[in-house]
């Protein structure tokens, strides 16, 4: 062996590419194809070949003279997804290379599909080509296929000013002062957190406001996985927190715990923002935080 | 018919990168190894496989002719297709009955080119080639058609590579998935790229004896194709290799052991069914070409395998198979027996 290796660089090529005759039924396929269409064969046994071959694949027989226009639509029988494209592959980003079944064709077409995502694919997802700018007679003059439009977005975006009321706002003013506010029924005895200005079950009114501790313990709660502008990360965990002396839970978030050690029977306490950057809003608390205390039977 | 058997093979202890040995230099220590198995230096036929895409020159494979030694004049034949192809002509040259030992041997070097997109090459020039689809995103595409979960390709993955770890000719590769390539491929399913070579020697009537003590007899032999374009026939399964293992006669005794000549996992999947192999059969102790895929070897190392353990004593009745083409298109299918 020599002392190093001796590495050369090495390219084959045929300059110019060579120079193919397409023959009468290739020819023709490629010629529809440049003024946009797509064009099948029939074969003796009726079959319409998408793209046309000379001669009959199951028979080796010549195929009929008979033309079918076929597509330009077209359903998915199976693709691949391409993470990486190659440099001579047609789409510069991750697409599908599917066999597509044309409508009126009784084969598959293969080509690429620019899909954007390949969780939108699905079996007999259907595609439509798009074509390209400048057609010179070959399968590339279709620059690939899209999916058909099955669906369309509606914006929707209303502006509002909504007042808090009356007892929410009072409520309010209370989470300003870092306190939980709520009222006590004195028909029901029972207590309800946030303030309100009527019983929920005998529908009286009610007058007797009550001072609740900020701590409480979580009744259920909900592991979220899709992202909300609300919460600080994903997972977050949604929890019912009956605060202690009241007799119905609020909701709110639960925080600096992982999701999988949130339980039934957690005792928590409210995490307030710093006392400078409170407003009379529920921004107020960050979220709900394990006090580490024992959990309680329910 | 005259009986024709396997009495020697040896191949190369394949490599993932260049080790910087040219074809010739590559080939010359499997051919010492044959002449050393049966103490025979030239041989009634001699029949090569490679592809000069791979090393990206014309006529590449009569450079590998300077490793047999070719004067006084030999004769000689090559396939611009993997060995297997090669011994099925060397084969078919032994049925004449005038000579009664054949050379049969692949090579190739898939290191030095980009053999995703040399394989591009291998394409229909008018409706595929010019999409430059390339070998991983067709193979994708029919393991999508197949739709084999990813537990079933998995556990052909796990397998191959748990078995090539204890062939010395294999790659040293991670029994882990790997990253997702082309989707639904994972690194796993799909065959490394490998240099190497290998070869196999033919007997005929009396040569067999005369140099193997328990030669692997070729009871069956045959090759069958498909349609070349990939929407013109049902990618799940392979009808050519089904008719090919039919004329072979594989379905006429039990199978101990299948080489099979799959480049991804899923191809696996689909030539078990289309050879009606049961699952007493053990498909590819050595790894298979998802451990080490010389290309244009990785064929004829198959039947090689298969005839070595025939040859040892381990099967009394083998398949080898060799695949040609995108998507299993072109099968080969051999019966080993003892």
């Amino acid at each position: 062996m020599p002392s190093e290796d001796l590495v050369a660089d090495h390219v084959l090529e045929f300059p110019g590419g060579y120079t193919r005759t397409t023959g009468p039924v290739i020819g023709r396929f490629l010629t529809e194809l440049r003024d946009g269409r797509i064009l099948g064969v029939r074969t003796q046994e009726g079959r319409v070949l998408v793209p046309p071959l000379e001669y009959d694949p199951g028979t080796g027989d010549p195929v009929t003279g008979e033309w079918v226009e076929v597509g330009p639509s077209g359903t998915l029988a199976a693709w691949s997804w391409v993470h990486e494209p190659r440099p001579q592959h047609p789409l510069d980003r991750p697409f599908a290379w599917a066999l597509i079944k044309l409508d009126g064709a009784d084969t598959c077409l293969v080509h690429a599909v620019d899909a954007g995502d390949p969780k939108t694919l699905r079996p007999g997802t259907r595609v439509r080509p798009r074509w390209s700018a400048e057609r010179t007679g070959s399968i590339t003059d279709i620059a690939c296929f899209v999916p058909e439009v099955t669906r369309i977005v509606s914006p929707v975006r209303v502006p509002y000013k909504i007042r808090a009321g009356a007892s929410l706002s009072r409520f309010l003013e209370g989470i300003r002062a870092g306190t939980f506010l709520g009222s006590r029924c004195t028909t029901c005895d029972k207590v309800y957190v946030p303030y309100r200005s009527s019983c929920p079950e005998c529908g009286n009114a009610i007058s007797g406001e009550v001072t609740l501790p900020d701590t409480g313990t979580v009744t259920t709660f909900a592991i979220n996985n899709l992202p909300d502008p609300r919460a600080p990360q994903v997972p977050f965990v949604s929890a019912y927190i009956l605060i202690d002396g009241a007799d119905v839970p609020m909701i709110a978030l639960l925080g600096d715990v992982p999701a999988h050690e949130v339980r039934q029977g957690m005792r928590v306490r409210a995490v307030w923002v710093p006392e400078e950057e409170r407003t009379a809003g529920m921004g107020n608390i960050k979220w709900f935080a394990p006090t580490g205390e024992q959990d309680v039977e329910l | 018919m005259r009986d024709v058997a396997i009495v020697a093979f040896a191949q190369t202890r394949h490599t993932a990168t260049d080790s910087g040995l040219s074809e010739p230099e590559l080939m010359l220590p499997v051919l010492e190894e044959i002449r050393s198995q049966t103490g025979m230096r030239r041989f009634g036929f001699t029949c090569s496989g490679s592809c000069d895409y791979l090393a990206g020159a014309p006529f590449s494979f009569v450079s590998a002719l300077d490793a047999v030694g070719a004067w006084p004049p030999i004769a000689e034949s090559h396939v611009e297709m993997d060995g297997a192809w090669a011994l099925y002509e060397a084969w078919v040259r032994l049925q004449h009955g005038d000579v009664d030992t054949a050379l049969v041997y692949g090579f190739g070097k898939s290191s030095l080119g980009d053999l995703r997109s040399i394989m591009t090459l291998q394409l229909d020039p008018y409706y595929l080639y010019p999409l430059g689809l390339d070998q991983l995103s067709y193979a994708a595409l029919q393991a999508s058609a197949l739709g084999a979960s990813r537990a079933d390709l998995d556990a052909v993955a796990r397998r191959s590579r748990e078995a090539g770890a204890t062939n010395p000719h294999a790659l040293e590769l991670p029994a882990e998935p790997g990253d997702p390539v082309v989707d639904p491929l994972l690194a796993w399913d799909i065959a490394p790229i490998t240099d190497g070579a290998a070869a196999v020697v033919l007997a005929a009537g009396d040569a067999i004896a005369d140099l193997a003590a328990r030669p692997a007899y070729i009871t069956g032999i045959a090759h069958r194709i498909d349609p070349h374009y990939l929407g013109m026939r049902d990618l799940a399964r392979s009808a050519s290799a089904a008719d090919a293992a039919r004329a072979a006669g594989v379905g006429k005794g039990h199978v101990d052991v299948a080489e099979l000549h799959a480049c991804f996992s899923h191809e696996e999947l689909i030539l078990r069914e289309a050879l009606g192999l049961p699952d007493s059969t053990l498909v590819n102790p050595s790894g298979g070409a998802l451990c080490a895929n010389p290309v244009m070897a990785t064929g004829l190392i198959r039947i090689g395998e298969a005839a070595r353990r025939v040859m040892d004593g381990t099967a009394s009745r083998a398949v080898g198979h060799a695949a040609s083409g995108p998507c299993l298109q072109h099968n080969l299918v051999t019966v080993l027996e003892g």
